[in-house]
């Protein structure tokens, strides 16, 4: 802050402090022990009965003299006038750092102790559960459902099928880093008959193909344009978040038209990166929830 | 002074009165246009881009300010759910800032990034699509209504008459940054940007 405003600040509030006690004071009345007919009234005069001239009750002076002690106080323990920093340097800043470092004080011990256990060990340990599944509740949930359930678009984290990788090194680094995916559009290069014959190769899986012909031409598509990610056998690659296409689990829907839907448009989806806003500890307990939710 | 003069002459007692308030102003508020920690952006603040300022826009259209608000404060409960607290340097080219003191929904200062694209337009669509036991409204109009752009390059104008520094050429070509996107689409845009300068929790 440069002088001028400190000056200006500090000027201001004390003239504005000397008005308030001036006007205060410059109207106080002297109080009365011997009241005499002839003292001077307000004026005020009813049925004979007049007003006299007294002061404000006592405690209600003190109140006023209060705020004036009270404020001149404030002003010398925390920061008002200017650029005057208060006696003991109170900032937001600083007692949010207090706030901070006594919490960190209080939980990093706790946090800490759990970094000694693998995150596979973290399943059977009951208090890191506990701590997981808040942890969960607070950044996870919103997308991957209460217990991990899954959503629409969002994997179900409950089940022993993974995108990216079920192991604890690979929980961590989605969590840290996070996901995106990337099936491209299909509609240009297959056109529709094209997707049709995917989707029923795709239906075999599950035995749900009605048109074994068009399977058949489909399988010869999937061979070029799908198995580089999702694997000859359709199984999937945890490397490239390729989903395995052969089991009944599916993200964006497994319907006939679903299917289609996503050979047609493509989709990305996106896991937000963690690593930022949550520590190495947190991180690794979350690790442990989820990696317990496969196990239950 | 006598106080009999004040309560007889109501226009004194205004004009008095209206001194004495003006103290606080002039104090707490006027210093505050000339210092650097509030008039200056923080490094890497970047003006909205024309679809973000239509998201913008909609966002205060659809009331979103009244439920959410975008000031995390300094306080430690806050900065361990929402991120590094909110600075006055963030603010600098919002007009009107957002801030908001109400939430009903979680502060969204630093919702950017938070969620993926697709998060974000499934909730809008149906909330408890994602969420089962959010109270928030649905927003389904906003996949269907189509941007025009026809006061987008005005807008972007009036914000550099405040001393937003869009370029010349970002303001000819906000038009056609926006035309025939869908609302939902200037929206996300929006949320994704917010509160990613100071990306890292303390």
């Amino acid at each position: 802050m440069s002088n001028f405003w400190s000056a200006w600040i500090i000027i201001l509030t004390s003239v504005f402090l000397v008005i308030q006690a001036w006007i205060l004071f410059s109207n106080r009345k002297t109080p009365r022990i011997n009241q005499d007919p002839d003292d001077p009234t307000t004026g005020h005069e009813f049925d004979g009965i007049s007003e006299l001239e007294n002061p404000m009750p006592r405690w209600w002076f003190g109140l006023f003299v209060g705020t004036f002690v009270f404020g001149i106080g404030y002003l010398i323990v925390y920061p008002g006038m200017g650029s005057y920093q208060g006696l003991f340097g109170w900032t937001q800043v600083n007692q949010w750092e207090a706030a901070q470092e006594q919490a960190d004080e209080k939980y990093g011990a706790v946090l800490a102790q759990y970094m000694e256990y693998s995150v596979e060990e973290l399943v059977n340990n009951e208090a890191a559960q506990q701590t997981g599944s808040r942890l969960f509740a607070n950044n996870c949930e919103v997308c991957h459902g209460p217990g991990g359930g899954g959503n629409y678009g969002f994997p179900n984290l409950s089940d022993d099928d993974w995108i990216w990788g079920g192991e604890p090194d690979q929980i961590v680094f989605t969590l840290n880093n996070g996901r995106v995916a990337a099936m491209p559009a299909w509609s240009a290069a297959l056109g529709e008959s094209g997707i049709n014959d995917v989707t029923e190769h795709l239906l075999t899986f599950t035995g749900r193909s009605t048109d074994a012909e068009a399977a058949a031409r489909g399988e010869s598509q999937f061979g070029m344009f799908c198995a580089a990610c999702h694997g000859a056998d359709a199984k999937g690659n945890h490397l490239l978040g390729a989903p395995n296409l052969t089991d009944e689990i599916w993200l964006y829907g497994g319907s006939a038209d679903s299917i289609k839907h996503t050979l047609r448009n493509g989709r990305a989806g996106v896991m937000p990166k963690f690593g930022d806003t949550l520590s190495e500890e947190q991180i690794h307990l979350l690790a442990g929830y989820v990696y317990g939710l496969s196990r239950q | 002074m006598n106080h009999s003069i004040v309560e007889k002459n109501i226009g004194l007692m205004v004009v008095l009165v209206v001194g004495m308030i003006s103290f606080g102003g002039l104090v707490q508020i006027v210093p505050l246009f000339f210092q650097e920690e509030t008039t200056q952006p923080i490094d890497g603040l970047e003006p909205w881009t024309a679809l973000q300022l239509e998201g913008r826009d909609i966002y205060i259209r659809e009331g979103c300010n009244t439920c959410h608000s975008q000031m995390i404060r300094p306080l430690r409960g806050e900065t361990e759910r929402y991120g590094h607290y909110s600075v006055a340097g963030e603010s600098v080219y919002e007009y009107p800032f957002l801030w908001g003191s109400k939430r009903t929904g979680p502060d969204l200062a630093r919702v950017g990034g938070k969620y993926s694209d697709e998060w974000h337009r499934a909730h809008m669509y149906n909330p408890r699509d994602v969420v089962p036991q959010s109270n928030m409204p649905a927003f389904p109009w906003l996949f269907e209504n189509e941007l025009t752009g026809e006061h987008t390059a005005r807008k972007l104008e009036v914000l550099q008459g405040f001393g937003v520094p869009y370029t010349d050429e970002q303001i000819a070509n906000a038009r056609s940054e926006v035309e025939g996107k869908k609302e939902i689409d200037a929206l996300v845009a929006y949320l994704q940007g917010l509160g990613l300068v100071l990306s890292e929790r303390r």
